[in-house]
């Protein structure tokens, strides 16, 4: 019996285990893989990847991970990090032709370069050393200058205007910030199939890079279990969003041009990452859903959504969604192979034509002024077409009116004066109190942390444009802060103009299947948008010019000690007696100059001729000092005619 | 400099002691020895400064792209037979328009940019700009005031269209400027538009480019610079203000103004007439208003570009009657011959060019200064410089008449294959315009002479000034210590203040005579330039008698018991166009260097006549009739009619008053440096000269 218990105890022991594995198993790291593709107005196509690597709470002793990545677990747990997000970005997003009001675009349209936020979970007095740490950290993790967000001089802490409210969020940018390849190969290697598998596969560097925009962005958020004695978990979602420019071939300027995978990445889909959970690839065209009648529940129907007049689509989309402004085709790629690769192609039969939904107002920034000394900043905030047509409209006091937040961090060099702040809605100028609902000034300190400007306007729903313009001093930079060589100027990082009344989400008629790109794009996203970024050129000092000043320098001090000396040591008097003294035994003028000139040669005083003999030697002296210079001279010449006649 | 006025103290400290037995130390010798033969050194000093001011052609260096980052020409040429296609479409479609249309071709030109991918915006502007203010010189660019009674009879419109760089991030921009008159252009300046349309049909769909592009199309109804320096302000400081102009027309361009980030360089394109060439000819334009001029490195791009790679015969502006003047041509041939004989002498020295080569350096070299020194920009791209973003103007003329199809097809390509590697080699600068230089005078599009050459010649001229004065004052004390007449005698050292009270009397008098044209300007009603500067000239003769009557000592018709001493007024006023030539050649070098060649001789030169006339003696009477001849040369309006007549313009006859007030008028209105030196510094030196002429000693 005993025995048969003994016999028992391990295999309940196992069973247990097994039993806790299969437990876990629901709660187990989950990664999927998707791919959005979205043909723009302007001719182009949109193509977002999107990767979700899910880590669940977990107990905080077992660090390992299947297949989340360590490194970004570690960050999280060494440095609390709640929330964060670090983009890469190269040329600017076409709020006009593009689209500003959808998830998509509220999300993925970044500024140019590096940007840096990060919400942390320590108490209020270790932000800021934490903030340090990590940006080092991603520094070298994604081989970029990330740590220049390190100075105090170039993040800055919003409290409302960034749209996440928090008094641990920090916020940095590095406007100049070069992206490449190099800053991608870290970032594909958080992903467990890199680019070898799945979607990924299709991320050829010179398609990838020629693209017209190209932002890459990591976004990672802590989930708090609740439970006791677990840890957090981590959400860690990477997108790759490009625009790019299919070949084509047509002359016709007005027909959409047709793509195919290969066409656009000159690669194929050949299966799925086999470690993801899902993997799929989408297909969003915008403006199409008034052709089609409302049932899709015959076959016919369907098969005319895909292929129809206007265009056909390669392949049969496994299901079609439709949303308010639009049709989106899904395609599971798991059916995919070496021998039937996945290539989605899209044909235009005839030309077609639609906009992209529109954020409320469109922001562009600018600096006015000329010279070095000063100037102004404003912002320019016009109405869009699709202004009137869009939801979030607040009524306040009987009146209709829209919100919007200003957020702006000046460097330091811009010396802001906060009271010229002027505000105009269409064209007249308004006072603070009858637009500005909320405003919050931090102002720079020179070299020590730059300044920072949030503020909400409420503007009425029928405004046309609004301007704000603020004037600022240009600052002096210390000279070893310039750059080391002759620069283009100094960047003021981009504002952004976010939307609190309004928020963007597709809103899917059907139930979705539990995709976690579609689920993002269903969460209501802020409408934001931001602005370019800005070139101030400052008083660039010559940088021969300390050469110079040490010569001049040098030059005045020696004359400055060389007549102090003089005057201190110099016995005029004597001196004049000296002189009377030599005027009356006048000796002949040509010696006298003579006897100068070898006193100044040998130099020693000049010497009173008190008896004859050095009076002789010294004529002697001069005599073969000059027949020593004829000497030479002689030779100088007979050297330089020899010379030039060979 | 320093060194000689000190030197000049010494020597007065010793002077005053009277113990001259001592000998003092060699460097106060020195400047003793200077000012006791200054009379020798003054003529030696003006002579070399001439001299150097002649050679200055032999001495310009070739020119260098001295910024290895703008590779000009390296990068092989993308545009194709679509973009001139293109381009000859967009000349031909605005050609019919114009016949079969009324109306603006302005919408022509952006449907066209739009086709081509780019954004698009149409700008009104109001045609009047530049109105004197005495107290806006020197400050910058206006802000943008509108005028509350604005009428829609006249405005003009510009077109631009801004192609954003795919990869770029849109802080900085590279702008096109083409003028055309939408009303009466000519069909020459409708090739304008040909080549920079070809131009932009390429450069919407390169890859390469990381600036932004604007292709500004000025509405030149009101001459080229007015439009461009309104897009500019507009561009640069908006009103974001309600304006009535924007309500004119059909055309509503209300909040649709779009910029893209700072500008790195701006190229202006006209086309007009016929060369009389073989090749096609590229004028080059650079100078802006005050003498400045953009980095020589633009110059030096375009003008690689044009001749290498092109085959434009490129050219500057140059005075064209001097190539024909005899005097230069002997001088041309000295220093050939004197070329010639160094190279014998040593192989090494090749400084000689043939005469011919000379002759066109120093026509151009004229050329350059005078433009400089007048400070008027010689174009468009003048407004640029306002907002230090450096510009020059290239006109192109081509060799077939306008019509010709064949021949416009390969002009476009030309033309639009060297603004593109102007473009590219911009586009490669990470960097502003640093690298070469600012400050040059050219003496061809390929030879320069930059600021440490120039300098020498201005230096030699005015080094004889201060030696003079010294000199001068000693005479004068001498003489008035000699004479008991003076009871200011015994304070030695206030001997000058007679003198300087002179002196500053006429320098306040030209300061009211500079201003006065701003409240002539006032005065309500109508007035032709003729009549307002008669009254110019009654106001400021009749202030000017007020000045002699009130101030006593002043004027040169006084008793002699008042008069000061002429050697000592002729001192102070030496000291007085020393300290304002050199100040001038820190604002414009070229105006302080044509200043000195008339003020320098005239000051140096002058003495009072009546004593020459009672002296009978040939010497004597020669220096009085060159110091008339100098000042009749030195009076304003008669440099105008001389100036007129070196540059061709024909001489002017009965209508001289006139079209001397609507010059400086149009110096006023470009803010030039020369209009505050003539009225400042010349006219007081110049009258007071005339007071030494005709001095009562």
């Amino acid at each position: 019996m005993a025995s048969l218990v003994r016999s028992w105890i391990p295999l309940l022991i196992l069973q247990s285990f097994l039993v806790a594995v299969a437990f876990g198993s629901k709660e187990a790291e989950q990664f999927s893989e998707a791919l959005l593709l979205k043909p723009l107005p302007d001719r182009k196509v949109l193509a977002h990847f999107h990767f979700e690597n899910r880590a669940p709470p977990s107990n905080s002793h077992g660090r390992h991970h299947h297949l989340f990545p360590k490194a970004i677990s570690q960050l999280v747990q060494k440095f609390r990090v709640k929330e964060m997000e670090l983009s890469f970005t190269q040329g600017r997003w076409n709020h006009e032709h593009w689209g500003g009001f959808d998830p998509l675009s509220s999300m993925n349209a970044k500024p140019v370069g590096v940007e840096l936020w990060a919400v942390f979970d320590v108490p209020q007095s270790q932000v800021d050393t934490s903030w340090k740490n990590l940006t080092h950290a991603l520094s070298g993790l994604f081989c970029a200058s990330i740590n220049f967000l390190e100075s105090s001089t170039s993040y800055a802490a919003p409290t409302w205007g960034f749209g996440t409210n928090s008094d641990k969020l920090r916020y940095g940018s590095l406007p100049r910030e070069a992206v490449c390849t190099e800053n991608l190969t870290p970032w594909l290697k958080l992903l467990p199939c890199r680019d070898k598998d799945g979607i990924s596969a299709l991320m050829n560097r010179p398609s990838v890079y020629r693209g017209f925009y190209h932002s890459q962005r990591l976004h990672l958020s802590t989930v708090e279990s609740g439970q006791e004695g677990l840890g957090s978990g981590i959400v860690l979602e990477q997108t790759l969003t490009v625009v790019l420019q299919p070949e084509t071939t047509s002359v016709e300027t007005n027909m959409q041009p047709s793509w195919s995978l290969s066409s656009l990445f000159g690669r194929k889909v050949v299966g799925s990452c086999v470690l993801a959970k899902s993997s799929n690839v989408y297909l969003q065209l915008e403006g199409r859903l008034g052709h089609e009648s409302k049932n899709v529940d015959t076959e016919i129907e369907a098969h005319k959504l895909w292929k129809n007049a206007d265009f056909d689509l390669s392949l049969k989309p496994d299901r079609v969604l439709r949303e308010s402004s639009g049709l989106l085709f899904i395609f599971d790629i798991d059916k995919s192979s070496d021998s039937e690769p996945f290539d989605l192609g899209l044909n235009w039969k005839l030309p077609s034509k639609w906009s992209c939904q529109q954020a409320p107002l469109q922001a562009s920034r600018f600096l006015m002024g000329s010279g070095n000394e000063r100037g102004a900043i404003a912002i320019l905030l016009k109405a869009t077409e699709s202004q009137e047509k869009l939801p979030g409209r607040e009524l306040t006091d009987g009146r209709c009116t829209i919100k919007a937040n200003i957020f702006q961090i000046f460097p330091w060099y811009i010396k802001v004066y906060y009271h010229t702040l002027q505000i105009f809605v269409d064209q007249q100028q308004k006072t603070d109190s009858e637009v500005l609902k909320k405003i919050n000034v931090s102002p720079s300190t020179d070299k020590v942390s730059s300044g920072m400007l949030e503020m909400m306007l409420e503007l009425p729903c029928e405004v046309k444009s609004a301007a704000i313009s603020i004037e600022y001093d240009k600052g002096f930079l210390h000279i070893d802060e310039y750059p080391p060589d002759a620069n283009q100027g100094f960047d003021i990082p981009s504002a952004l103009i976010s939307f609190p009344s309004h928020h963007a989400s597709l809103d899917f008629q059907e139930e979705l299947s539990k995709s976690p790109l579609l689920s993002s794009f269903k969460e209501k996203s802020l409408v934001r948008s931001y602005t370019e970024v800005l070139l101030v050129p400052l008083t660039t000092p010559d940088f021969s010019m300390p050469y110079n000043v040490i010569t001049i320098t040098c030059t005045i001090f020696a004359l400055y000690f060389g007549s102090l000396l003089n005057v201190l040591r110099r016995r005029i008097g004597e001196e004049e007696r000296f002189l009377k003294s030599q005027a009356g035994k006048k000796t002949g003028g040509v010696k006298q100059l003579l006897l100068r000139l070898t006193a100044k040669i040998r130099g020693r005083p000049i010497e009173a001729p008190s008896s004859e003999s050095p009076a002789a030697e010294s004529s002697f002296l001069s005599t073969k000092l000059i027949f020593k210079i004829i000497l030479i001279a002689g030779a100088a010449a007979a050297w330089q005619y020899f010379s030039t006649d060979k | 400099m320093a060194t000689e006025k000190r030197d000049k103290e010494e020597e007065e400290v010793k002077t005053d002691d009277g113990s001259l037995k001592i000998k003092p130390r060699p460097i106060v010798q020195l400047g003793i020895f200077l000012v006791a033969h200054s009379p020798v050194f003054s003529v030696v000093f003006s002579a070399a400064g001439v001299l150097a001011l002649l050679i200055l052609p032999l001495l310009a260096k070739n020119t260098y792209i001295s910024e290895n980052a703008l590779m000009p020409g390296s990068a092989r040429s993308m545009l194709s037979n679509r973009d001139v296609s293109d381009g000859s479409k967009l000349v031909k479609d605005i050609k019919n328009y114009r016949l079969n249309h009324e109306g603006q071709v302005q919408k022509l030109i952006g449907k066209y940019m739009s086709e081509m991918g780019a954004e698009v915006y149409y700008q009104k502007f109001h045609p009047e700009g530049n109105q004197f203010h005495p107290l806006h010189f020197f400050s910058g660019p206006d802000s943008y005031t509108l005028l509350d009674n604005v009428s829609c009879a006249s405005y003009g419109v510009n077109v631009a269209g801004i192609i954003r760089a795919p990869r770029g991030d849109g802080k900085e921009s590279i702008v096109l400027v083409t003028p055309y008159d939408f009303i009466n252009g000519g069909d020459y300046e409708a090739l304008s538009l040909g080549i920079t349309g070809t131009l932009f049909s390429l450069l919407a769909r390169v890859t390469w480019l990381s600036k932004d592009i604007i292709w500004l199309v000025a509405d030149s109804r009101y001459g080229d610079y007015r439009p461009v320096a309104a897009w500019l302000t507009e561009y640069h400081s908006p009103s974001f203000k309600d304006s009535d102009l924007l309500k004119c027309g059909e055309l509503n361009t209300a909040d649709k103004f779009r910029r893209a980030g700072t500008m790195a360089a701006a190229l202006v394109l006209k086309v007009d007439g016929r060369s009389e060439r073989f090749e096609d000819t590229l004028s080059i334009y650079a100078e802006a208003s005050n003498g400045q001029m953009p980095n020589l490195d633009l110059i030096n791009v375009v003008n690689y570009l044009a001749v290498h790679r092109q085959g434009f015969y490129v050219k500057v502006e140059k005075v064209v009657s001097l190539l024909s003047s005899s005097w230069l041509k002997i001088i041309g041939e000295i220093f050939e011959a004197v070329g010639k004989l160094a190279h014998t002498l040593n192989p090494d020295w090749n400084f000689g060019i043939p005469t011919a080569d000379y002759l066109e350096g120093s026509a151009t070299l004229a050329s350059s200064l005078y433009s400089q020194a007048l400070g008027i920009p010689t174009g468009p791209h003048g407004a640029f410089r306002d907002y230090q973003v450096d510009a020059i103007t290239l006109k192109v003329s081509p060799r077939f008449p306008p019509d010709s199809k064949t021949r416009q097809h390969d002009f476009f390509l030309r033309g639009a294959k060297l603004l593109e590697g102007t473009i590219r080699s911009v586009n490669n600068l990470l960097e502003k315009f640093h690298q070469s230089f600012f400050l040059y005078l050219l003496t061809s599009p390929s030879k320069f002479i930059s600021v440490g050459v120039y300098m020498i010649a201005f230096a030699l001229l005015v080094a004889s000034l201060p030696m003079v004065a010294a000199s001068l004052y000693i005479d004068g004390c001498k003489a008035l210590n000699n004479s008991t007449l003076n009871p200011a005698g015994n304070f030695k050292s206030w001997k000058w203040l007679d003198a300087a009270k002179q002196v500053f009397a006429l320098h306040l008098f030209g300061l009211i005579v500079t201003l006065l044209p701003y409240f002539i300007c006032q005065v309500p009603g109508q007035h032709s330039p003729s009549n307002r500067s008669i009254m110019w000239g009654t106001t400021s003769s009749s202030l000017l008698l007020i000045t002699f009557a009130t101030i006593p000592g002043c004027s040169p018709f006084s008793s002699r018991r008042h008069g000061t001493n002429w050697a000592v007024l002729k001192s102070v006023t030496i000291s007085a166009a020393f300290i304002g030539l050199c100040l001038m050649s820190i604002i414009n070098f070229a105006t302080a260097e044509i200043g000195a060649l008339l003020l320098v001789p005239t000051c140096l030169i002058v003495q009072p006549i009546k004593p020459a006339l009672r002296s009978r003696r040939i010497k004597s009477l020669l220096g009085a009739f060159c110091s008339m001849v100098l000042l009749t040369i030195g009076f304003p309006v008669m440099l105008f009619a001389i100036s007129k007549g070196l540059f061709g313009e024909g001489l002017v006859g009965l209508s001289l008053g006139g079209e001397f007030w609507t010059w400086l008028e149009s110096l006023w209105a470009w803010k030039s440096a020369t209009y505050l030196y003539i009225g400042m510094v010349h006219l007081p030196c110049w009258l007071l000269c005339l007071c030494i002429l005709f001095h009562p000693s």
